[in-house]
């Protein structure tokens, strides 16, 4: 792919003042002997958003594990919010919200239960009412506080993950395609809690590449096999070199 | 209460959120055993049937001494590992170890927590078949308040060594497997010294006192022991 090849290596104007909210160098991280992320560096200063764009297999979810201090690096510096991984993951827990695949909810508890639960976890004073009030509130699922998880659908799970996500008003935001199952009122609703924000770096994962690029400042393409296609600004990725990305052989 | 600025979560607590972490887990794991009912009754007709099977196959109206003391633990013991099979079930089917993993939490509030859950689940168990036991089994009842007792002490050492396993297997495919054949063999001394403190206590002629004090030690030993253990290791038990 000539016209990535071109745009790496660029240089680039200084950074922004803000402090580094990642800092991830020759990152490698392999499951028994095959290597999911290759040699993988990323910047990402505070009140940034990267997109990362890759096919299915490209080790994208494995690099927001990663990152969440939830998998190991087999190899290769990672810093997340100035805590050293995974020597320092204690420092950065509790700083992070992690919305992946799977919601991270109890079946058999309540939306506000497993939000009171989440806020114990983290700390947060008391049972932390209101400000789970507000969330469900924003998400439009006040009316469904005390209805148990197994009973919503699964658009209402996954506004109810953004709520757990970010219930503890995290630094860091990993976001593994956030907008699944919600149709576009929902995302909508979740926007304003998951967005972009001057008080929050974003790690954002996601296959619509228009939005992925639109949204970030940084763009880190993986290829098939966890090698990276491209990092750097987001203005220097077109969205054909983007979908090219997709289609091209590991 | 450590709360953080601006109503975030303060990182810089450190392990003092532990307790707090513990008693969340604990409260979560009885209000979801409460709202299921899917480990004590299990348990508790498991036992009651063990005790029909016993009073049918061993063609005995009555138990004494070692003889009960092997019945009561032994099923007790099998009824447990009901539970132990399912202490990690949510946590490992609905994110609760990346939920968990996610807040600054230390392993040992987790490894604690699942302890006390399965210490409780244990003791309604016995609040159930003890009477059902005496009913079947016994002539008198009067050795049966320091047997339960005995029972409390080999509860924390089934507590402390079943979570220890449990949480080693809950990733493992071949978990209901694994559970058993790790499990029964590191709990042949916490079966023997139970055995021997409650042979006494169930003898024939009444509930007799001497030299179960020794017995008492090895099962007190036994738990500070897998207790201590745990706290050592359940930390990098819920790593990656």
């Amino acid at each position: 792919m000539p016209e990535l090849a071109s745009v790496q290596g660029k240089i680039e104007p200084p950074a922004p003042a803000t402090p580094l909210a990642v800092s991830v160098s020759g990152l490698w991280r392999e499951f028994g002997e095959m290597p999911v992320l290759c040699d993988v560096a990323l910047t990402l200063h505070g009140g940034e958003t990267v997109s990362v764009l890759g096919p299915n297999g490209a080790g994208k979810t494995t690099l927001l594990r990663v990152l969440a201090t939830l998998l190991r690096p087999t190899a290769g510096e990672v810093s997340v919010l100035g805590c050293s991984l995974p020597r320092e993951s204690w420092r950065a827990r509790g700083r992070i919200g992690y919305l992946g695949h799977e919601p991270l909810l109890y079946r058999d508890l309540s939306c506000a239960e497993n939000l009171r639960f989440a806020a114990r976890l983290h700390g947060l004073p008391g049972d932390a009412a209101e400000r789970i009030a507000e969330l469900l509130d924003r998400v439009r699922m006040s009316r469904r506080a005390d209805e148990l998880v197994r009973n919503l659908s699964a658009g209402m799970v996954q506004r109810l993950a953004v709520c757990r996500a970010v219930l503890h008003q995290p630094e860091l935001l990993l976001l593994d395609e956030p907008r699944s199952h919600l149709d576009p009122e929902a995302a909508a609703l979740v926007e304003p809690l998951i967005g972009p924000g001057p008080e929050r770096a974003r790690v954002l994962v996601t296959h619509e590449i228009d939005l992925g690029l639109a949204e970030a400042d940084r763009v880190l393409a993986l290829r098939a096999g966890g090698v990276v296609a491209y990092e750097g600004k987001a203005s220097g990725l077109s969205a054909g070199d983007a979908r090219a990305i997709y289609g091209g052989a590991p | 209460m450590s709360g953080g600025r601006d109503g975030r979560a303060d990182p810089g607590r450190g392990r003092g959120h532990s307790l707090r972490a513990f008693k969340a887990i604990l409260a979560k794991d009885l209000r979801v055993e409460l709202r299921t009912l899917q480990s004590v009754p299990a348990m508790a007709l498991f036992g009651v049937t063990t005790f029909v099977l016993f009073r049918y196959g061993l063609d005995r109206t009555t138990l004494s001494g070692g003889l009960a003391a092997g019945v009561l633990l032994a099923t007790v013991l099998f009824a447990a590992i009901l539970a132990i099979n399912r202490l990690f079930v949510a946590e490992r089917d609905e994110g609760g170890f990346d939920a968990i993993r996610l807040a600054p939490v230390d392993g040992t509030a987790l490894g604690g927590a699942k302890a006390a859950a399965l210490i409780v689940y244990l003791v309604m168990l016995e609040v159930i078949t003890l009477p059902v036991f005496a009913l079947f089994f016994l002539d008198s009842w009067a050795g049966l308040a320091p047997v339960a007792g005995v029972l409390a002490l080999a509860d924390v050492g089934l507590a402390a060594t079943g979570v220890l396993v449990s949480a080693i297997a809950a990733n493992s495919r071949a978990r209901d497997l694994l559970v058993p054949l790790v499990l029964l063999p590191l709990l042949i001394p916490v079966m023997i010294a139970a055995a021997n403190a409650a042979e006494p206590l169930l003898a024939a002629q009444g509930p007799a006192y001497g030299g179960i004090g020794k017995w008492v030690g090895v099962l007190a030993l036994y738990d500070m022991t897998f207790i201590a253990v745990g706290f050592a290791v359940y930390d990098f038990l819920l790593e990656d």
